[in-house]
């Protein structure tokens, strides 16, 4: 099992340490052919609009789209949660997304970086709570009927699931826990 | 479910910024119109001040922060993190700054330092702090005054990227001899570096410093940035050599694509092609006295 994670722009090296020490193979994903040997994808946080373009530059947009639509799971965080969204709020007209978790985020929904905040935050997933980190966050406005919500914090859905797409609108690759990682992980095995 | 307590301004919570912003370019600008461009070329943050350090060093006389008016209307146009440059010392700018909502502030030398002695106790601050570091020893006081991030100095507004390959070299050559070293030696150390010993003992352990590097300072070329990125840096800024070039939009996105693709000749290659005239410069041996890589301590 290789798990790619796009390596555009972020903080795709925080994912591939997290994922290794998890016992993962995990491999950047900069171009088409990397994708070809990659069984699920991770998209790391970062600048949104900066990972769209390059997803056109690189020509890996399409090629994505297609593994999606055939079923290769894939977790977002923060960005990647807007790359998976259906509708984003605040985005820029030119944004396209892969429209996989029928949700409606709203871009810098709790603010500017002096709002940026990090919590605990209890699932439906781990026994434990676990440690989330929002860093200039995407806020979850609206949830489709199929999608599942498996933890909220200050009253929103922050990480949801719907079919097969993962998405967090917080940092699990930046804080200590491995917990969503791993439960990730878990589903690729199963 | 519960009522979750939640903090703001946290070590991790500031230095998540900059993890986020790794392999992007943050693009110095004066104006909104600037800021559009940068944006649309990919840039990852804008920095918003009301000249570029190309024209501080024509101008002469004292460079200051930038006026609120300026960069809240850069911070309406942009959906990306906005910076803005606070003078060393001056923590009454990083004050306003951080009330104007601004996402990083830079403690730079590229304006007229405030404090000859002291630099911002950046810890006191909800905003997160960059600060510019020729060497092992400036970045690790800066972060022990409470930076998020570092950026290696460079010589801003030159054009020429030769200081810049000399600051990431001395960072991250420092960095690999520490981890070399006996713990008897890091003490030794520390005090070569007149640095706080438990960051040296980190860094010996780590191998890497506890926030991320970027580069800063001369880069001009789409090449420059991928330069920096080979040696190590973790992103790029890049001030006078976008919009004091022939034809800005073009090179601002060249350079992002060379800062993702960064080990790709053929795509580096590619991107180079038919960009115009980069910004002419001057080369660091024709600078005479005034060198921003000097100031801070």
């Amino acid at each position: 099992m290789i798990v790619g994670v796009l390596a555009l722009q972020g903080a795709f090296q925080a994912h591939i340490d997290k994922l290794t020490d998890l016992g993962a193979d995990a491999r950047e994903v900069k171009r088409p052919e990397h994708l070809d040997s990659v069984d699920a994808l991770v998209m790391p946080g970062g600048e949104s609009t900066t990972m769209s373009m390059l997803l056109e530059s690189s020509e890996l947009f399409d090629p994505i789209a297609d593994r999606l639509d055939d079923g290769m799971p894939v977790f977002g965080t923060c960005a990647g949660l807007i790359l998976l969204s259906t509708d984003i709020e605040d985005g820029r007209p030119d944004q396209r997304s892969f429209g996989r978790l029928d949700i409606t985020v709203k871009r810098n929904g709790y603010g500017r970086q002096v709002e940026s905040f990090e919590t605990d935050i209890e699932t439906t997933v781990t026994n434990e709570p676990v440690h989330a980190v929002f860093i200039r966050a995407p806020r979850i406005m609206r949830i489709g009927d199929d999608v599942d919500v498996l933890a909220e914090a200050r009253g929103d859905a922050v990480l949801v699931r719907s079919g097969n797409a993962l998405g967090a609108g917080f940092h699990p690759e930046l804080s200590s826990s491995s917990e969503i990682h791993r439960l990730f992980l878990e589903s690729l095995a199963s | 479910m519960n009522e979750q307590s939640t903090s703001t301004g946290t070590p991790l919570v500031k230095r998540g910024l900059a993890e986020m912003l790794k392999g992007g370019v943050i693009m110095d600008v004066v104006n909104p119109e600037q800021a559009k461009i940068a944006e649309d070329a990919g840039a990852v943050a804008v920095m918003a001040l009301e000249r570029v350090p190309a024209d501080i060093r024509v101008d002469g006389g004292v460079a200051r922060m930038s006026d609120p008016e300026m960069i809240e209307g850069i911070q309406e146009i942009c959906t990306i993190p906005v910076m803005a440059k606070a003078r060393i010392g001056h923590f009454v700018e990083a004050q306003i700054l951080e009330s104007l909502g601004v996402d990083y502030v830079d403690e730079s030398e590229v304006l007229t330092p405030a404090d000859e002695t002291h630099h911002i106790d950046k810890w006191k601050f909800t905003v997160p702090f960059v600060c510019g570091a020729t060497n092992l020893g400036e970045a690790l006081r800066r972060i022990s005054e409470g930076a998020c991030m570092i950026r290696s100095k460079g010589e801003a507004g030159t054009g020429d990227v030769v200081q810049a390959v000399r600051h990431l070299r001395t960072i991250n050559g420092d960095i690999k001899k520490l981890t070399q070293a006996d713990s008897a030696e890091l003490f030794e150390w520390a005090k070569q570096l007149q640095a706080p010993l438990p960051l040296v003992q980190e860094i010996a352990e780590t191998g890497k410093l506890p926030v991320p590097l970027f580069c800063a300072g001369g880069l001009a070329t789409p090449a420059d940035a991928a330069l920096a990125m080979q040696l190590g840096a973790d992103a790029v800024f890049v001030g006078s050599g976008i919009f004091k070039s022939a034809d800005p939009a073009p090179r601002a996105r060249a350079i992002v694509e060379a800062t993702t693709n960064y080990t790709d000749a053929s795509i580096l290659a590619k991107v180079s092609r038919g960009l115009g005239a980069p910004m002419t410069g001057i080369g660091m041996d024709e600078l005479g006295d005034l060198k921003f890589e000097d100031r801070g301590w």
